[in-house]
């Protein structure tokens, strides 16, 4: 029986400083965004507003894991619209549910 | 993108869609992991979307932070609940908690995509590093969600006198402490159970994903990866670490700020 030695054949290629860099850079990004949340947390009164701009910044956030992390922007034209076009229609489901849920407080309240 | 493709070549006599092809010029592997993570970003949605419905639908408190009082009649502040913190007892830190698990599932996200630029290199070493930080950041993430969900469970020492209907579908009025999925300190039933569930949901996403990334560090560490030729199930375990991420930045949102 061969023993196969555990050696690899494929070439190991040097560093991409550049992508790396990039990489930080969206981390950076993405920690700053949340600090701003935070603040936004203990400093603003709650209401439409605030929740608004909660929302917007977490999409924002979003898009950046989505292009940068998951490199979603880097794969072809088709496959990255079969996947954003289907979540446009969650945005009907956020104004549908919210306006229900308003008007059942009404209701209750 | 995939520059370690395994395509077979496109037979004409199969056409694009016949198999053996690789369509959208990624790998089968890597869109069947797009497409099951489109669909769960249906079901997170649904959870969440639930949870922004059932949230207007009650009254904010709001009266003074310092007088917080849970009630079945308003929802609770989200500040004035997650406010503790392990190993310091009876201080009040809102949010900080929290704070840290968010600061640690983003960074095992920024080590992971390390990981996949490793593995676009075929670099071993890096990518053994990097999934192992990666690794350490998910138990990490998952034995903090542990201590939140105990300490939400056990709830405060002085508890609530809530008027609620039990489990034996009496009307009681009664002082409640922690949280269970009939009745909770700290508001109105549905809160808890939306925390219990959508977090819970969460927290078994990273859990499977914890194996996977003990699976590739595995595997990438003793060789089969280089035997293989491609590094791609880095980038494919890649996807789901990302996206257990980005599902947090939405429950970070919703449960913990709004």
């Amino acid at each position: 029986m061969l023993i196969q030695e555990n050696k690899s054949t494929l070439e190991v290629q040097p560093r991409n400083e550049e992508k790396v860099k990039k990489i930080w850079k969206t981390a950076g990004i993405l920690l700053a965004i949340t600090v701003v949340e935070f603040i936004m947390a203990f400093t603003m009164d709650r209401g439409i507003l605030l929740y608004f701009l909660f929302i917007a910044l977490t999409i924002w956030k979003a898009k950046y894991i989505m292009m940068e992390f998951m490199h979603l922007g880097e794969e072809a034209k088709p496959l990255f619209f079969s996947i954003i076009v289907p979540l446009i229609f969650l945005v009907w489901l956020v104004i549908a549910l919210m306006k229900e849920g308003s008007e059942i407080f009404l209701m209750r309240w | 993108m995939s520059a370690h493709s395994t395509a077979i070549g496109v037979s004409p006599k199969r056409g694009t869609w016949g198999g053996g092809n690789e369509p959208f010029k990624a790998s089968y592997g890597k869109i069947m992991m797009w497409f099951f993570l489109l669909s769960d970003i249906f079901t997170f949605a649904a959870f969440l979307i639930t949870y922004l419905s059932l949230r207007v639908s009650y009254p904010t408190y709001a009266g003074p932070e310092n007088e917080f009082l849970g009630s079945n009649e308003y929802w609770p502040v989200p500040e004035l609940v997650f406010e503790a913190l392990p190993f310091v007892h009876g201080l009040h830190a809102p949010l900080i908690f929290v704070g840290i698990m968010t600061f640690v599932l983003i960074s095992s996200s920024v080590t992971m995509v390390l990981a996949v630029e490793a593995g676009h290199r075929n670099d071993r070493n890096d990518v053994v590093k990097w999934m192992l930080w990666t690794l350490l950041g998910g138990i990490t993430f998952l034995s903090c969600q542990a201590w939140e969900w105990n300490h939400f469970i056990h709830g405060t020492e002085s508890g609530t006198v809530m008027t609620y209907v039990n489990s034996l579908n009496r009307l009681v009025t009664e002082t409640v402490f922690g949280a269970n999925l009939n009745v909770n300190e700290y508001g109105p039933p549905a809160f808890a159970q939306l925390f219990f569930f959508i977090t819970g949901f969460h927290g078994f996403h990273v859990t499977i994903g914890v194996f996977l990334l003990f699976l590739c560090f595995y595997q990438a560490a003793v060789g089969v990866y280089d035997k293989r030729g491609h590094y791609e199930m880095v980038e494919k375990i890649g996807l789901y670490w990302h996206f257990v991420d980005l599902v947090w930045v939405f429950v970070f949102t919703l449960f913990y700020l709004i």
